[in-house]
């Protein structure tokens, strides 16, 4: 083998990329989050395989229909009416964000943009740091 | 094969592999843990290791001369200006110009086009078009393979978050369409159509050229339509992910079977990849018109393969045969 050196260096480094979710993990499977959905509801606004794969897109359908053409009033496919509003309907029954939304974005690593406008809500643990903060002002 | 039953080939190759993937994840069939556990680790183990013994194997051929290509003025005399990037002289014109190449493409920016005009004058012109597709589609997909981290590892680094957003920046649609998905499809289709309308370019252009640009561009659209027209479960997702990778193989229940189609089209991808021209991406590094210093008239280079070579030197072929040279009245060098 010529320039042995520089081979073994450029196959170290390969190997190190290459099996970077190997070695990072530590042999550890985090197990998926359990989400504390907050409520005895039996069903969300649809139901829960739509809810899982398009609450993003119903949400984004929402705030343009709120937003853009004053439409408050939500028929759901079973009937039901529902007022469109985050912090008023969705928030009624998943009251702890921190323990429902948070919890499978930050697992997958997504970051919805909810927040840029509405005020998250404070929630028991933080409602006192919050009062300290404020104090503190 | 000609172009034509080479490029209908290679896509009915790739077709097959999806229907082979969707068929074998069918719920009559049930193959969820070969397409979801044993394929994916086959697939990474014939990667890594079929890498590094190719690199080995480059590694073992003897380059006995030094041939860099070179573009620019050789050192010489002082009073002339050398070009290290052009024609390098030294280690540090040997990384820069492998890090231009490696990093910006440099060589196929300065791509020309011959072509003949009025029938008789040759006429050369820059063509960008190879090098744009060529470093969208190569800074798309790295991208892309960082923004998966998210699905590898817990806790995911934070810039596999700053460059999602960086990526997601437009926030057009929801869930967000990355600009490096279409960038990526638009690049690869460009690589792909180039090969199919310039007459040239389908000449010389072979399945193994086609195969893997289908290959590719049937693991983009499949993670697009995943991503925003046939969502799958993200939370199953990564508990499969994070089970190969942590040793702990499991097959959630409820993954759609868009999934394991991308899943069996990267396997493949990645289990092709040692044997194809894929390999250009270790080997760019390991290219001796590249990688070597145009210092043959400072330094002297010994042919790796040289062996001791027997001699005879005129002084012992005289000790032989000096009384026979006098005899004969032929002039010795020593009495």
């Amino acid at each position: 083998m010529y320039n042995s050196g520089k081979i073994i260096i450029g196959i170290i480094i390969f190997l190190v990329l290459a099996t970077f979710p190997f070695w990072f993990n530590r042999g550890v499977a985090q197990a998926p989050p359990k989400l504390e959905v907050g409520t005895q509801e039996k069903q969300c606004v649809e139901s829960t395989p739509f809810m899982k794969a398009n609450h993003m897109k119903l949400l984004v359908d929402w705030r343009d229909y709120v937003v853009r053409d004053g439409k408050r009033e939500y028929t759901s496919t079973t009937g039901k009416k529902f007022d469109m509003s985050l912090q008023n309907t969705c928030m009624k029954c998943h009251t702890q964000k921190t323990k429902f939304c948070d919890r499978c974005h930050d697992y997958v690593e997504v970051a919805p943009t909810c927040w840029d406008c509405h005020i998250a809500p404070v929630e028991p643990g933080q409602a006192q740091q919050a009062k300290a903060l404020r104090s503190s002002n | 094969m000609n172009a034509w039953s080479s490029l209908f080939a290679s896509l009915f190759a790739v077709i097959g592999l999806v229907i082979i993937a969707l068929l074998g994840v069918a719920p009559a069939v049930g193959l969820g843990t070969l397409f979801g556990v044993v394929i994916p680790y086959v697939a990474i183990a014939v990667f890594v290791i079929g890498i590094v013994v190719r690199i080995l194997q480059w590694a073992k051929a003897p380059v006995p001369f030094r041939i860099p290509t070179t573009c620019g003025q050789a050192k010489s005399l002082p009073w002339i200006k050398a070009d290290n990037l052009e024609s390098p002289y030294n280690i540090w014109g040997v990384i820069g110009r492998m890090f231009l190449e490696v990093v910006l493409f440099r060589s196929l920016f300065r791509n020309t086009r011959a072509e003949v005009a009025d029938g008789a004058v040759v006429r050369y012109a820059s063509a960008k078009w190879l090098w744009l597709g060529g470093i969208l589609f190569h800074y798309s997909l790295l991208t892309i393979v960082v923004r998966h981290i998210r699905f590898f590892v817990e806790p995911i680094p934070s810039f596999v978050a700053l460059l999602s957003s960086a990526d997601g920046f437009f926030e057009i649609l929801v869930p967000t369409i990355f600009l490096t998905d279409i960038a990526f499809v638009l690049a690869a289709s460009y690589l792909f159509f180039r090969r199919v309308f310039i007459p040239h370019m389908r000449y010389i252009s072979l399945a193994n050229d086609y195969f893997p640009l289908f290959l590719i561009l049937g693991i983009g659209i499949t993670g697009i339509l995943m991503r925003n027209v046939w969502k799958v479960d993200l939370l199953a997702v990564k508990e499969l992910a994070m089970g190969l990778f942590s040793f702990h193989p499991t097959v959630p229940p409820g993954i759609g079977s868009i999934f394991f189609v991308h899943l069996f089209l990267v396997s493949v991808l990645l289990a092709y990849f040692p044997f194809s021209k894929l390999l250009h991406a270790p080997g760019v590094f390991l290219s001796p018109t590249r990688n070597m210093a145009n210092n043959n008239r400072m330094v002297r280079h010994i042919n790796p393969w040289n062996y001791p070579v027997k001699v005879h030197t005129y002084e012992e072929y005289e000790n032989d045969f000096r009384e026979k040279m006098k005899e004969a009245g032929i002039p010795v060098e020593k009495e």
